[in-house]
């Protein structure tokens, strides 16, 4: 019996240890390729480590893109969906599971149509009204269809329904108007769920591709991903460089991850299903 | 008096708070949608005038071989990647919740994929499934056209796109694995059950729902994958039309060609396909999904 489980544990940890090289092997290859010469990955056979340690591809992927920009329009784009996230659908999802209107289920009806139809569908119009506005290639832009999001406020809508509404009578008896016991009683107390929207707004802003690509054609005015878009698209033979940029544009992501590991997971198990 | 005034207040806040999603919603989504299904009816292009010209786009869509192809390539995308994806993650998420050290490292290496742009993504694994200098056909011998082979790309990507998803379709059904209350496994493993046997009759059933989730989640990614095609098969890939999905087909049509009226044709197309797919496992969950608990 004791054999048999050191049998099994040991298979799991093999298991699990293949896995793990599986998963993290073209990251390897990706950071060993980027410190390479177009003419070494040519080679064959290949080398595995680079013969010497060079930076030419880095300097290179950041002479054909303004990683400077990109990384500033990627950030600002992923605060300002955040916040705009954050607030709007706190004070919907709140109204939706407190208070009592007129109308109510009737627009929580639409609030939960909207949230299970594909956003695919409303890009061609939503396109049509930034090119009306003139805002293409602007922050404006990048911004437009996650002002508001209907998953947001359905998520946050049930954050606010485990609370239980004495918290919020016993507010309203001292005194604190519908805004005050919001803000001050009842917002922080959704603070997890606030945390899990914010990390799945985020990391859905920082790899969508398609948004940034047609709406911010311009390459100091787009993002990281359509930015690597454009790289693939212009020296798509030249790895090295191809990998450099890539590396770049996935870095700052993949240490805000390691940083906070815990809360991209648990946030991103919370707002799972969508 | 008092009660009176507080329903007012309700409804003044209520109002007031749900305002900017409301509107927000008019405008973004529900206006967009409206629009979207009047210009299917429409020969719009990028500028200029258009009119109304009936059915006309979707009789085009049925007759084009390249949009059947695309219905046909999302669905074997999803054939490919769906059941043996799903059960992959199945697989790592039994073995993240055995008794062993290191446990969440492992979940944040199979996690990893998921905050990396799938640019990026695409990119390594374009390179490392390059016919010539790829370190796959290196490694294992083989001398296949990964990427411009028409026959062969759709499963190059569906690997990529399993690599990708396996992570967090692990982190969704661990979570519900570890919901399943220990006494359970306590009782079979009195009476003796084996391991694999406590996975069958206790573990399966009681994540069943989960599962469901999981599934239908990645049957509607798969229906809409873009991403990972547009980055490894672009334009002038000879193998472009064996793995083109729907939604990359309504990319290029509405924002490389500027055929706006047919694209939004193939993009109702593919929501209405999603819709009914979505639909039968709804209708089908009530077979094998146990929500008793």
């Amino acid at each position: 019996m004791k054999k048999n489980r050191g049998m099994s544990v040991g298979m799991t940890y093999a298991a699990l240890i293949i896995g793990s090289v599986i998963m993290i092997f073209p990251f390897v290859w990706m950071l060993l390729t980027a410190f390479k010469t177009n003419a070494e990955v040519m080679q064959i056979p290949p080398t595995i480590l680079p013969a010497n340690w060079n930076l030419d591809s880095f300097v290179k992927a950041t002479d054909l893109l303004p990683f400077g920009n990109l990384y500033i329009n990627t950030i600002l784009l992923i605060v300002g969906r955040v916040i705009c996230a954050v607030v709007f659908c706190s004070m919907a999802g709140y109204a939706f599971a407190k208070l009592n209107f007129k109308g109510k289920n009737f627009l929580f009806t639409l609030v939960i149509v909207q949230q299970m139809i594909p956003g695919q569908i409303f890009i061609i119009p939503q396109y049509q009204m930034i090119a009306k506005l003139g805002a293409s290639n602007t922050l404006f832009a990048l911004i437009f269809p996650g002002i508001v999001s209907a998953f947001g406020t359905f998520f946050l809508r049930q954050a606010y329904l485990g609370i239980p509404d004495e918290v919020g009578e016993a507010a309203y008896l001292d005194g604190c108007n519908r805004w005050q016991t919001f803000i001050k009683v009842m917002a922080p107390l959704t603070k997890a769920s606030v945390a899990a929207l914010s990390v799945f707004t985020a990391v859905f802003a920082y790899t969508d591709l398609m948004w940034p690509m047609i709406v911010n054609t311009d390459i100091n005015a787009t993002t990281l991903s359509a930015g690597l878009s454009s790289l693939n698209g212009q020296f798509s033979t030249n790895y090295p460089v191809l990998m450099a940029g890539s590396l770049l544009a996935m870095l700052p992501m993949v240490a805000l991850y390691l940083l906070f590991q815990k809360q991209f997971i648990e946030g991103v198990a919370m707002t799972g299903g969508k | 008096m008092k009660k009176k005034a507080k329903i007012d207040q309700n409804h003044f806040w209520g109002y007031l708070m749900v305002a900017p999603t409301i509107i927000g919603l008019l405008a973004l989504n529900v206006y967009p949608f409206l629009q979207t299904i009047y210009l299917s009816f429409t020969n719009a292009k990028v500028f200029g005038k258009y009119k109304f010209v009936g059915l006309s786009n979707y009789m085009k869509m049925i007759t084009s071989e390249e949009f059947l192809r695309a219905t046909w390539n999302t669905i074997l995308f999803c054939i490919l990647t769906v059941p043996l994806g799903v059960l992959l993650a199945l697989v790592v998420a039994v073995l993240l919740n055995a008794k062993i050290k290191g446990k969440t490292a492992f979940r944040a290496i199979f996690f990893l994929p998921m905050v990396v742009a799938p640019a990026a993504v695409a990119m390594v694994w374009k390179w490392m499934f390059n016919a010539e200098y790829g370190i796959i056909n290196t490694v294992f011998h083989t001398h296949v056209d990964w990427i411009t082979d028409p026959n062969v790309v759709i499963i190059t990507v569906a690997i990529v796109a399993i690599w990708s998803a396996i992570g967090y379709d692990a982190v969704l059904l661990l979570s519900g694995i570890q919901n399943v209350s220990k006494s359970y496994y306590e009782a079979a493993g009195l009476d003796g059950c084996s391991k694999i046997q406590q996975f069958w009759y206790i573990t399966l059933p009681m994540v069943s729902p989960t599962l469901f989730v999981v599934l239908i989640m990645r049957l509607m990614a798969s229906l809409k994958v873009y991403d990972l095609l547009y980055m490894m098969v672009g334009e002038g890939n000879p193998a472009l039309g064996k793995a083109q999905s729907l939604i990359y087909l309504f990319y290029r049509e509405s924002f490389v060609s500027g055929n706006r009226g047919y694209a939004s044709a193939i993009v109702i197309w593919t929501v209405l396909l999603i819709g009914v797919v979505t639909l039968l496992q709804f209708l089908g969950q009530k077979k094998w999904v146990n929500y008793e608990v």
